[in-house]
């Protein structure tokens, strides 16, 4: 589903982000990013979502190429692919049903099919009674499940995560691992990028990949 | 189509200070240049009527016979630059010169001969009274053989086309300066608007909408935000020009056509200035 092809990427002002990345990630495949700050986690999920191009080597995301993408193909991609970041990235002056509409009207998809599918999503993440709520009202935790709401509302087969539990305590950041392990068993594929160790190891049975200053450094899969 | 115009609106509605101040940087932006057009506007038409009273004399020889000037009037009324030609008789001429400068009308009722030729008046159509064309018909006239002197006023022809050049000059450089001032400041006005918007377009980038999906609202918004800063500055102008100019003297208004091409141009340029901000967002994201 995902291949990357010795990546390279370097950015202009930072230099050497990526330097000469392999590896491949399966359907349903849950798997960590790990490794510190600055090792590059961010940049290959930002190749994954096509927001960057690799320097060298190619990134293969569901049949689509980074060599040939178009503009309109990135946007029809990033339908499959959903999207979580440390800091929610909600609009604060839309409720969260709003926020998560927002995904569905960007397709053109009717009204009426929106607030079911909102009603349906919120419901999912456990927020059905706040859904008239603005992200100032609602906790970290709480504003992350909208965020998570938003990223399933296409049913996409493969959710990003950039530190998502970045900025939540210990019980919302359990409470949004439940989350991820049961949207993963109904068959969305998840990496997610953190540096808590801690966390990776209460999931044992999911893929780790290691990155050090750009290099990958450990894939469990391989090191068995 | 309709969500195009419902997200435009709604935008309107979520952020009505940041609409509002775009709309009045467009509104005194283009009121400046309204109140630019009115001096224009007016001095050309003071131009005009200095113009008009550009005309060429043909001063006839007592000896001239009646049937050879009658048919030199209607050849020259025939001419394309002429708008009328008319035949003073000495008598008649005596007469305007009386009323005109009843100073001297002891002198003329004293007069035992009458001393003033007869002539024939000439007025050019607008836009044939440069000097070149003047002269040109004065020569033609002129080369007829009862035709005494023509004169129409070398200098004064000259300096009115002078003045009209430079006006037209000084409309240009000054029209277009602030024309461009304008544009700058609707570019920034517009800009202003999206900055503050530019979470959403990255979060419309992020769950999949297409450039053109995001673009379409902003346009609607900024030719909206155009059309509205343009009524602005006509609503500005045209109040300026109640209240002082027709308090201190008298003024006339701008064509219509002036106005509806200001109102347009508010638009366009609005949507243009949204469309080339958002494109910068999104080449950025």
């Amino acid at each position: 589903m995902i291949r990357f092809e010795a990546v390279s990427k370097e950015y202009p002002r930072f230099g050497l982000a990526l330097d000469n990345v392999s590896f491949e990630v399966r359907k349903a495949e849950f798997c960590f990013l790990t490794g510190h700050s600055g090792a590059g986690k961010s940049t290959i999920l930002r190749l994954i979502h096509m927001a960057d191009r690799p320097t060298r080597g190619e990134v293969r995301v569901s049949g689509y190429s980074s060599h040939k993408i178009r503009p309109r193909e990135i946007a029809i991609l990033r339908r499959k692919v959903g999207f979580i970041f440390q800091d929610f990235r909600l609009l604060p002056d839309r409720t969260a049903a709003q926020n998560v509409a927002f995904a569905l009207e960007v397709t053109g998809a009717r009204r009426s099919l929106i607030r079911q599918r909102v009603a349906k999503l919120l419901a999912q993440v456990g927020l059905a009674s706040k859904a008239e709520a603005y992200p100032s009202e609602l906790s970290g935790g709480e504003q992350q499940r909208v965020a998570i709401a938003r990223a399933l509302a296409h049913e996409p087969m493969l959710l990003l995560a950039d530190e998502p539990t970045g900025n939540l305590d210990e019980r919302a950041t359990r409470g949004i691992m439940e989350l991820f392990r049961s949207i993963n068993a109904a068959g969305t594929a998840i990496i997610m990028a953190t540096h808590d160790l801690d966390l990776v190891r209460s999931m044992p049975n999911c893929r780790v990949l290691e990155l050090d200053h750009g290099r990958l450094v450990y894939d469990s899969l391989s090191e068995g | 189509m309709t969500r195009t115009f419902r997200d435009a609106f709604a935008a309107f509605r979520r952020a009505p200070s940041l609409t509002l101040l775009s709309v009045a940087m467009i509104g005194l932006s283009l009121f400046a240049i309204g109140l630019f057009a009115v001096v224009a506007h007016n001095v050309r038409i003071v131009l005009d009527t200095v113009e008009a009273r550009v005309q060429v004399v043909a001063y006839l020889r007592d000896d001239a016979p009646a049937d050879a000037v009658e048919l030199a009037l209607s050849e020259i009324r025939a001419y394309p630059e002429v708008l009328e030609a008319d035949y003073i008789s000495r008598e008649h001429a005596l007469q305007i010169a009386q009323e005109e400068l009843p100073e001297f009308r002891t002198l003329f009722a004293e007069l035992d001969v009458n001393p003033l030729p007869a002539s024939i008046e000439v007025r050019l159509r607008p836009g044939q009274r440069s000097p070149e064309i003047v002269g040109d018909i004065a020569a033609r006239i002129g080369a007829y053989p009862f035709v005494e002197e023509v004169q129409y006023g070398r200098e004064w022809v000259d300096k009115v086309y002078l003045l009209r050049r430079i006006a037209g000059a000084a409309a240009v450089v000054i029209g277009g300066a602030f024309a461009t001032v304008a544009i700058v400041i609707i570019g920034a006005a517009i800009r202003l608007a999206i900055f503050a918007r530019r979470d959403e377009i990255e979060i419309m980038r992020l769950v999949g909408a297409t450039d053109g999906y995001i673009r379409r609202p902003f346009l609607v918004e900024g030719l909206v935000a155009g059309l509205l800063g343009a009524a602005l500055a006509l609503g500005l102008t045209f109040g300026t020009y109640r209240i002082i100019f027709n308090s201190v003297f008298q003024v006339e208004w701008v064509p219509d056509t002036w106005v509806a091409t200001g109102l347009a141009a508010g638009g366009i340029l609005g949507m243009i200035a949204s469309g080339l901000a958002v494109r910068r967002h999104l080449r950025d994201l």
